[in-house]
């Protein structure tokens, strides 16, 4: 049974990840059907040409910075404050976010900045998109900001105190240096969860503001094009980075 | 005021505002009418909770259900023997490990698309089949419910193999070898001691499946070609171009009900066993 476990394992392994790798194999395919003509980098080129997909990355990354920005402080500032105290509402709350539907957030902050716009004549725009996106950022950084300080010992901070410091300067000068890796790992998480998605944004985005997962949706309604197998390839390696300085700075 | 207490204060505004907030609007626009230019009006009315019981409605509804349980279904299948293995192995358990999250961390648009790169009419498996000539004209692969349920299962197998992973590693082997010791064959082993065992583990990892599956709105979007409508594709449909929403509001309230519901009663039931 152990040698047909390990072939199970391999096949289970190439369905995992075989449909990525072919995917990006074929952006550097000359033609855009899936045979293998000769190496080309004629689609990478087209990125660079395509003025809505520079548009969409460039506010992809505005929204992006700001969510995590945002979302770190508040999410580490969060996790702080929960740790030591079984305050359950919030902790709950920000589970109830992670389960709700992409949808069904979307549509009630839809919902509510119409609702908010009956009063401020303001429009959907770019900080509307920041803001929903911070709304499911801030779970995922208390997630990881409080796994970092579960490993802390308390008697660090008492120790601080103890010498006299007050109960900011433990936090400002004693537990955010020893935090900074966690801080960092969740917020190059979020940095990821934002940049990609898709639903939420597609709602409360407003007509100047296309994200870049917004533009390849709108191309991969039309079918497949080897345009989208190029920006994929060059996401998927820049998630992977991103994701493995995450780990790394979460192991430190 | 404590520190502590200030820190949560951002935090704690910002659900009210971006969560609770938006919920309760939704929740006051499902039992109101929409206006003549647009805007959700009075009369207070449950019609809209009545119209879920149409059966157009009850249709999306049960295939919603049924898809998600099929993906669940089939992602316990693909992972549990995955999850055997990596706990079984002698070495580069972590590896493995990384093998199953790295697909999960990168785009899930990009992994959703990568399907309809590989399955539509001039797809890797047509080209394949076809220069092969097993077949003569491509088979429809994509835009179909079998489409939507492999971007399902390959989206959220993850979220099944960690946690049965996380109990099977925590299984203690001298159970598997006194079954084996006393005659039990590998297959009756796995079966009659190894997964009734495993039983938090997949009951987590199907409710963590189970409920995005429910609520899936971009994977039938994409791969199912606008044919198979999901309640997540009727709650945006609601939203957008039908201007239907006191009813996309009630059919998300009852969404919510039911994942709240499923969350409850499994992990209510099962929390004990995993603490």
């Amino acid at each position: 049974m152990k040698r047909w476990l390990g072939f199970y394992a391999v096949a289970f392994f190439a369905f995992l990840h075989l449909p990525l790798l072919t995917l990006a194999f074929f952006s550097f395919n000359s033609s855009r059907f899936t045979k293998w003509e000769h190496f080309s980098l004629d689609w990478y080129r087209a990125i660079i040409r395509d003025p809505q997909i520079l548009e969409g990355t460039w506010n992809s990354v505005v929204i992006a910075l700001w969510a995590t920005v945002l979302s770190t402080v508040i999410g580490t500032l969060c996790a702080y404050g929960l740790c030591k105290r079984n305050s359950r509402t919030p902790t709950g709350a920000l589970y109830l976010s992670l389960v709700t539907p992409e949808i069904v957030s979307g549509i009630a902050l839809l919902a509510l900045f119409q609702w908010a716009f009956r009063w401020l004549h303001w429009q959907l725009g770019l900080y509307t998109v920041v803001l929903a996106h911070v709304a499911f950022c801030i779970a995922y950084v208390v997630i990881v900001v409080s796994a970092r300080l579960r490993t802390l010992s308390p008697a660090l901070e008492e120790a601080a105190m103890d010498l006299g410091a007050t109960p900011w300067q433990a936090f400002w000068y004693v537990t955010l240096p020893a935090l900074a890796p966690g801080i960092l790992a969740a917020a190059l998480l979020a940095l990821t969860v934002s940049f990609d998605d898709y639903v939420i944004t597609s709602m409360v985005a407003g007509v100047d503001s296309e994200t870049l997962p917004m533009v390849i949706y709108a191309m991969a309604r039309r079918g497949a094009s080897p345009v989208i197998n190029a920006i994929s390839a060059l996401i998927t390696v820049v998630f992977g980075v991103l994701i493995l300085l995450s780990e790394r700075a979460r192991e430190t | 005021m404590k520190l502590r207490t200030c820190f949560l204060l951002p935090a704690w505004l910002a659900m009210a505002l971006l969560f609770a907030v938006p919920f309760v609007i939704v929740l006051a626009y499902s039992f109101l009418t929409r206006g003549v230019y647009g805007g959700m009006v009075p009369p207070w009315t449950t019609e809209s909770y009545r119209r879920l019981f149409d059966a157009l409605y009850l249709a999306i509804l049960g295939r919603s259900f049924a898809m998600a349980l099929a993906a669940t279904a089939l992602c316990l299948l693909l992972a549990f023997p995955a999850a055997l293995f990596i706990s079984r192995a002698a070495r580069h358990r972590n590896l493995y490990l990384q093998l199953v999250m790295l697909p999960f961390w990168t785009s899930f648009l990009v992994r959703t698309y990568a399907w309809i790169f590989l399955l539509r009419d001039t797809g890797l498996f047509n080209t394949i089949l076809l220069s092969l000539g097993i077949i003569h004209s491509p088979l429809p692969l994509l835009y179909n419910d079998g489409a939507v349920l492999l971007g399902l299962v390959y989206g959220y197998l993850p979220f099944m193999v960690l946690p049965i992973y996380a109990t099977l590693e925590r299984l203690d082997p001298a159970l598997a070898e006194a079954a084996a010791d006393l005659g039990a064959r590998p297959l009756t082993t796995v079966w009659h001691i190894v997964v009734p065992l495993s039983r938090p583990g997949i009951v987590a990892g199907s409710v963590l499946v189970f409920i995005p599956c429910l609520g899936a709105y971009l994977t039938p979007a994409l791969l199912g070609g606008g044919r198979t409508v999901m309640v997540g594709n009727l709650v945006q449909n609601q939203f957008t171009t039908a201007r239907g929403w006191p009813f996309g509001a009630a059919v998300s309230i009852a969404l919510m009900a039911l994942v709240t519901l499923v969350l409850v009663v499994f992990l209510r039931r099962e929390s004990e066993p995993l603490a």
